[in-house]
């Protein structure tokens, strides 16, 4: 379920109905597993695999005409989606963006290639924290796209003084009967996991039991679990706080003034979407040139401006407005992202110990 | 009637063969072949991140019995019953009022009924979170009342009746249940109305003549001509709502994961394809299980019929004798 509505949402900035893309999205990849893939394996083609309307309108138009490839968009609704269109190898696609730990999880499958960033002169565009992450050591896999958080969206006239702290979401009556939380079962418990000081990375069994010790507390506080939809129950006054990805309350902080974001002071998890190439891609060259058109500084700086995402290119940041760069739901200031983690790839036995503690969680 | 089609498959076996195999071919490509997949992966054990062995392991049926598990499943079968009864209470007027309708209102009636398949349940779904919201129709039209009533009353000189608390329809057992009931009344009233639509209206008339009043007409005569509809209707309701997932999950709150939710993570995030195969055969079994139930309640049914046939035929000879 990871960004599914991240994506979809913020990309969305017209249609704000997730059903329409999700089915829109569902029928392309049906499409172009069909058709387009077959015609794009011969030369001078590109099939990229991207979250739906995750890039502005003009830079594969630009690319198609600057290279004389022809390119073909699909769409996945999560990473599950994509996980699952490669598990038994690659249909056709040469480029992808994955989120980190499902980087990790590819790495780990050999879903993906490695990459010679000689052949990526951009790479020098990017930000040199975003260099060596824990899920791509060294970036050998992986090049960044764009980044966000998890924080808490809220409702400012619903909400008397001020969020800091996790515990009003975890272990507090303070929104009972008007707070949604993430349908992510691991993003959940790793938010758990920083609220009672621990790394969200942490794996210890035990851990993650007392997290669902206190997630199982709090249940009756909690309207309602929220797979893709927490923005909208925030937008129509269901809820007054909803645990989200910044982008999609970054979107609606567009429409609606009244509309807070924050992170917690204990911190919260960082994520981000990596370009990468699928094992078996059949236009391997096109993809490196792809990739480096979009890690290009007025490129990115398109793409970032166009999706309202924070982007990882330092080069591209720079030519951004101020409006966008002092945006919080979209830059958290620095001292609160000092205490943000990434989520790493951790073992198929750590995610069955959260898919158990989720599932005790929803039949108490 | 029945000897129609049989006829002309003995006379014509090849034509009949012809056409049946692309329906089968269907049929086994796209139905057998996936599910027996999944049934061999609910044997299976997960080899690293993709690969899953078929190693005839009972171990997921074991982990899928655990009594976190049992829970969800009970409270599954708990919303799929009380579904079917409301849709089985609610469904048979409809029923009876389009079959009993004047033949110019019927094809309009019946359309009225298949109308919400025109639009794609999600849609529908996020249209009934803003009915039933806190901050939805039903919840502005009480607080308008609430308001109103209010007003009249301290008019009036009484004491007010304070601030108006939102009714609480969503995100809660009722949203669910109500949604489920919404999503399958016409696949209840669609069978009872055939089998309405079948009966003889004499014996309703012979009913009513002999003096038997409404309700009893109803219970002695319509029910049991009707109880071969009446337990299609309960089936068809029963098994695709047993399976339901967008409902319980837009609709309800953290108390009201149905067991296709837990279905659907294992195949998604939490990776263990077949932990989920397993969960999904057992909604499989129980399908199984009803559908020998029903066919084990047509025959007897229909042998009852036979012999109290025979018995009658007996007697006319009997009597003419």
């Amino acid at each position: 379920m990871k960004n599914k509505t991240v994506k979809n949402k913020t990309t969305s900035l017209q249609t704000n109905r997730r059903g329409f893309l999700a089915a829109t999205g569902a029928l392309g990849a049906l499409s172009a597993t069909g058709l387009g893939i077959e015609r794009a394996r011969a030369a001078g083609k590109l099939v990229f695999y991207n979250w739906s309307t995750y890039i502005d309108e003009e830079t594969i138009p630009e690319f198609s005409d600057q290279f004389g490839i022809e390119v073909s968009e699909d769409f996945f609704a999560d990473n599950d989606e994509l996980f699952n269109k490669l598990r038994t190898g690659n249909p056709g696609y040469d480029v992808i963006v994955p989120t980190n730990d499902y980087v990790h999880r590819m790495i780990e499958a050999g879903m993906i290639q490695e990459l010679d960033h000689g052949r990526i002169a951009n790479v020098k565009n990017i930000g040199q924290t975003f260099l060596n992450p824990a899920f791509d050591p060294g970036r050998k896999y992986s090049l960044p796209y764009m980044w966000g958080t998890i924080g808490i969206g809220y409702r400012k006239s619903a909400v008397d003084g001020t969020i800091d702290s996790w515990k009003d979401i975890f272990d507090s009556d303070r929104f009972s009967g008007r707070l949604a939380i993430l349908g992510d079962a691991d993003s959940m418990l790793s938010s758990v996991k920083k609220y009672l000081g621990y790394s969200l990375n942490d794996t210890d069994p035990d851990l993650i039991k007392r997290c669902g010790e206190v997630l199982k507390k709090q249940k009756p506080h909690i309207t309602e679990v929220a797979d893709d939809n927490g923005q909208d129950l925030l937008a129509a006054g269901e809820v007054d706080v909803a645990v989200e990805w910044n982008g999609d309350i970054a979107q609606l902080i567009v429409e609606d003034d009244d509309i807070g974001y924050v992170i917690p002071k204990e911190g919260g998890l960082l994520w981000e979407d990596a370009l990468a190439i699928p094992t078996g891609a059949p236009n391997v060259d096109n993809a490196y040139s792809f990739i480096n058109q979009l890690l290009d500084a007025d490129v990115g700086a398109r793409i970032a401006d166009y999706i309202q995402y924070a982007t990882p290119n330092t080069a591209a940041l720079r030519q951004m407005s101020s409006e966008y760069r002092n945006n919080p739901a979209i830059f958290p200031p620095e001292s609160v992202l000092a205490t943000c983690e990434t989520a790493t790839y951790k073992g198929e036995a750590y995610l069955e110990v959260i898919s158990r503690t989720w599932d005790e969680f929803l039949a108490a | 009637m029945l000897e129609t089609p049989q006829e002309t498959f003995q006379a014509r076996p090849g034509l009949f063969l012809v056409s049946a195999v692309p329906p089968l071919l269907w049929l086994a490509l796209l139905f057998f072949l996936p599910l027996f997949l999944i049934w061999g992966y609910s044997f299976g054990e997960k080899r690293g991140l993709i690969d899953i062995e078929v190693v005839w392991t009972l171990q997921n049926y074991a982990d899928a019995l655990d009594p976190v598990y049992v829970k969800i499943f009970f409270r599954t079968l708990f919303y799929t019953a009380l579904t079917t009864a409301i849709c089985l209470i609610i469904g048979f007027p409809v029923a009876l009022v389009v079959a009993f309708a004047d033949e110019r209102w019927k094809p309009f009636l019946l359309l009225l009924i298949v109308l919400p398949f025109w639009t794609n349940l999600l849609i529908r779904t996020f249209a009934l979170m803003r009915i039933l919201g806190r901050k939805g129709t039903i919840n502005g039209i009480l607080e308008k009342l609430h308001g109103s009533l209010d007003a009249a009353l301290q008019f009036l000189g009484f004491a007010g009746l304070g601030t108006f608390q939102a009714v609480p329809m969503l995100f809660n057992h009722f949203g669910v249940v109500f949604g489920l009931v919404y999503v399958a009344l016409p696949f209840m009233v669609l069978p009872l109305y055939a089998a309405l639509e079948r009966l003889d209206k004499s014996h309703l008339e012979a009913s009513l003549d002999l003096g038997a009043g409404q309700i009893r007409t109803f219970l002695f005569v319509i029910v049991p001509m009707t109880a071969t509809g009446i337990v299609s209707g309960l089936i068809i309701t029963f098994i695709p709502t047993l399976g339901s997932f967008l409902t319980p999950d837009l609709l309800g709150g953290p108390d009201s994961a149905m067991i296709a939710t837990i279905i659907a993570r294992q195949f998604g995030d939490a990776n263990h394809w077949p932990f989920g195969s397993a969960i999904a055969w057992l909604l499989v079994y129980v399908t199984f299980f009803l559908l020998a139930l029903q066919a084990v309640f047509t025959a007897r049914r229909e042998s009852r019929l036979r012999q109290a046939g025979e018995r009658a035929t007996g007697q006319e000879h009997g009597a003419a004798a």
